[in-house]
């Protein structure tokens, strides 16, 4: 069982590593979706399913879905103030 | 600052921090050891005391639920800040940039697999909640999942049906209303010279959904207040995008 959970610990290191290395914020965010799934195995698997639920609401749901909201946010404010140069020119 | 220094600053603390780290992780307790006593405490009279087989949510919500009502009003705090930082401003002018006009039209087999998502999301939303002094879950959790049934709709449906759901004036009640509720539930047991925050309803049979006294209710409070907050926060930021306004420079 001991390598079970070294094996999951690797596994979010090498997420991790992988999350800081995205460049893209939109593909960002899935990675940390994803590593916050991984995350919530891992409570899951230290016999921690409260904070392991709490894990995956938060990490794989309501932090990624913040972000996504505040890019769309300026994405849209962007695009739309270059709309309205086109316009005025 | 060079590309060079950078990484040689990087490996030298780095270095310290691994050395530190190692020194820190010698003298860590075995695998699956606990030294603590309140945990077995905790687990030896929890669920005779407060008929709650959760523990972690006896604790939570009972044993230290002053830490939680400080807890929930962080999140409180932290969404009327960002309601403040992106409010409208009364009477500024704005301009119509056009509605985002939903093009993509899903197909009636997406639709249908959502609807049936949502469904069962709800379901377990409120699975989760009114079971929270049972088995793991319970307000917080509960509350985000319920939460996300409108992302879920605004994804796969369209902004329209999102923004019916949430601009209500109805869901700032609702935070309100979960949020002053706990503190509410807290104070009450002053009335019978009992301490802030005393378990005073009666504890039921342990194993039903309506026991644990108190537990069941802040639980339910909490879900409540924590719907409302993503819900709030999730129309504030998507407000311009929903309305096609934006404000003048």
């Amino acid at each position: 069982m001991m390598w079970v959970g070294a094996g999951l610990f690797l596994l979010v290191a090498v997420t991790g590593f992988g999350v800081v290395r995205t460049r893209d914020v939109t593909s960002q965010v899935i990675a940390l979706s994803f590593y916050g799934m991984l995350m919530a195995l891992v409570f899951f698997f230290f016999q921690a399913p409260d904070v392991a639920l709490s894990q995956i609401t938060v990490g794989a749901i309501a932090l990624p879905l913040m972000v996504m909201l505040a890019i769309s946010r300026l994405k849209y404010r962007t695009a739309a103030q270059r709309n309205r140069g086109e316009r005025d020119a | 600052m060079r590309e060079a220094v950078r990484t040689r600053l990087f490996f030298i603390f780095g270095g310290i921090f691994f050395l530190l780290f190692c020194y820190a992780a010698v003298d860590l307790p075995p695998w699956g050891s606990y030294r603590g006593p309140y945990g077995d405490v905790i687990a030896r009279v929890g669920v005779y005391e407060r008929h709650a087989t959760d523990a972690v949510n006896a604790v939570n919500y009972d044993y230290r639920a002053f830490d939680t009502l400080g807890e929930e009003f962080i999140l409180f705090a932290a969404v009327l800040g960002v309601m403040m930082l992106l409010r409208r401003e009364e009477g500024a002018s704005t301009h119509d940039v056009g509605r985002v006009v939903d093009k993509l039209h899903l197909s009636t087999t997406v639709r249908a697999i959502a609807m049936l998502a949502i469904l069962v999301t709800v379901v377990f939303g409120f699975y989760i909640g009114l079971h929270g002094q049972l088995t793991p879950g319970g307000g917080f959790q509960a509350g985000v999942i319920l939460a996300s049934v409108p992302f879920l709709l605004y994804v796969c449906e369209n902004t329209e049906s999102f923004r019916r759901i949430t601009s209500h004036s109805a869901v700032e009640v609702m935070e309100a209303l979960g949020a002053g509720s706990y503190a509410l539930i807290g104070l009450s047991p002053l009335i019978i010279g009992a301490p802030f925050l005393t378990n005073f309803l009666p504890l039921g049979k342990t194993g039903d959904v309506f026991s644990s006294g108190t537990i069941a209710l802040i639980s339910a409070c909490i879900g409540l207040e924590v719907t409302a907050a993503f819900l709030l926060v999730g129309y504030t930021y998507l407000e311009e995008i929903i309305t096609g306004e934006i404000p003048e420079e």
